[in-house]
């Protein structure tokens, strides 16, 4: 326990002086800079008129594909990592489920390309 | 009274934190610097050179512009949201490097999870875009922030497999491990990028994607998107953004010395060439890696956005997906696995 503290305590220190940092350069053009906003200004930019609606419209279903689908790559990603550290260990019992498994995951990226959720055009 | 023992080694660890991150900002000043340099001079340009004997104060007189330049917030804009994306871009980007080691055991954290927790930080800007984006409330912004929220999840798979095969050879999370377990007498031909050559261009590759460099920069692309999910900030929240792209290059760079080649250590590990400390030869290969980043900004055009989906989901995903069986296969038959490492 206590070298989980000693191992982390300077993960901590150094973030939060790197958030000091961040914080320090976002606020001081709020202290020392010159401030004269007028409507225009502060409008949303848009090509010389004013915007029509919301800007926060509906988007194309295939980023949320996207987004679904790095979910599942990255989990498999996450189930790589312990067994690519214990890899010498684990003998052939352990090689050749993963091997199973990534066959598994590879028949869905098949399917999922023959679907055409991997298709922008 | 009470026991005041941990207050030294609490200001040492603060005083090294502090050092580390003042002496990376002022070499990514010349980072930025060196950048539009080599830019210019590959288009026959001069670059900067007005500031300063050739230049070279630069980066601070354009900071400093920054600072005096009148912070605007859009009336339709979250505020505290809007605020807090290039606080937490910052913050996240310089943080990775608390575990990055510079040379032996030179890391402020040395983490036995290290690679984890740079691969958690890098996932974790990816909030950021999409904050910054969101909270604008404007079109451009929006649509840039989608976008590429998309691409930086796209290459990160790619990447995580590339690092799996790093691992699956080197046998651990840490990265000062990783680094010791390349250090065989071949020097140069030892490292990583040898054996796994497919995988350390992959990584390159995708790093450029990841940072959004050119010809990856399809989240500032201005002839569509004006300058992506930036377009509404102005001032230090602006150069925050900006500062944050070039730390998650360094970062990029580091992770690259230090998974492919050999971080510190000498390319040939015989004396004279050890004598030299390892920081110098880190830097000089972060530098490397920096000046091909840099070359690839100024010769290869920019992708299209469907190309680019395809190049991470078609091709590095597929590839990198049988490099790591393949990997694992050799390691697995001939044995080699075993001698590796601790």
């Amino acid at each position: 326990m206590l070298n989980l503290f000693d191992q982390y305590l300077p993960l901590v220190v150094f973030a939060g002086v790197a958030a000091l940092i961040a914080g320090a350069l976002l606020v001081a053009p709020f202290l020392v800079a010159f401030k004269a906003p007028d409507p225009e200004k502060l409008s949303a930019y848009e090509c010389g008129f004013n915007a029509f609606d919301d800007a926060r419209m509906k988007f194309d279903v295939r980023f949320y594909l996207v987004a679904l689908l790095f979910i599942v790559f990255d989990l498999e990603v996450a189930f790589l990592f312990p067994w690519a550290i214990a890899f010498r260990y684990v003998g052939d019992l352990g090689f050749w489920s993963m091997i199973v498994f990534l066959a598994i995951l590879t028949v869905g990226f098949i399917y999922e390309w023959k679907k055409g959720a991997l298709e922008w055009d | 009274m009470s026991d005041t023992s941990w207050v030294i080694p609490f200001l040492l660890m603060i005083v090294k934190s502090l050092v580390l991150l003042v002496v990376l900002l002022v070499f990514i000043a010349y980072v930025l610097y060196a950048d539009r340099k080599i830019w210019a001079a590959v288009q026959l340009r001069r670059g900067p050179n007005v500031v300063g004997p050739y230049g070279l104060f630069q980066s601070f007189a354009d900071m400093l512009k920054f600072v005096f330049k009148e912070p605007v917030i859009p009336d339709g804009a979250n505020k505290g949201i809007f605020l807090l994306a290039p606080f937490v871009m910052g913050m996240l980007s310089l943080a990775a490097w608390a575990v990055i080691p510079l040379s032996d055991g030179w890391a402020i954290a040395n983490l036995n999870v290290g690679v984890l927790y740079i691969f958690a930080i890098s996932s974790l800007s990816v909030y950021g875009v999409i904050m910054g984006g969101w909270a604008s409330n404007s079109k451009y912004p929006f649509l840039s922030a989608l976008r590429s929220a998309a691409q930086m999840v796209s290459y990160e798979v790619s990447i995580g497999f590339v690092i799996v095969t790093v691992l699956l050879c080197a046998g651990s999370l840490n990265l000062n491990d990783i680094v010791v377990a390349q250090d065989t007498r071949f020097g140069l031909l030892g490292w990583y990028w040898l054996p796994l050559f497919p995988m350390f261009v992959i990584f390159f590759i995708s790093a450029l994607a990841e940072t959004n460099r050119p010809p990856f920069d399809l989240v500032e692309a201005e002839s569509e998107l004006v300058a992506g999910f930036m377009v509404e900030y102005s001032s230090t929240p602006y150069m925050i953004f900006m500062l944050a792209e070039y730390v998650a290059i360094m970062t990029m760079c580091a992770l690259l010395t230090i998974m492919f080649f050999g971080g510190w250590l000498s390319p040939i590990p015989y004396p004279p060439f050890t004598w030299v400390p390892g920081v110098i030869w880190f830097t000089l290969k972060v530098c490397l890696f920096f000046f091909m980043f840099a070359m690839v900004k100024a010769f290869v055009p920019r992708y299209r956005y469907d190309q680019l989906m395809r190049l991470g989901w078609k091709v590095f995903l597929p590839i990198s997906l049988f490099m790591v069986i393949v990997v694992a296969s050799v390691l697995h038959f001939t044995g080699w696995g075993a001698g590796l490492g601790q």
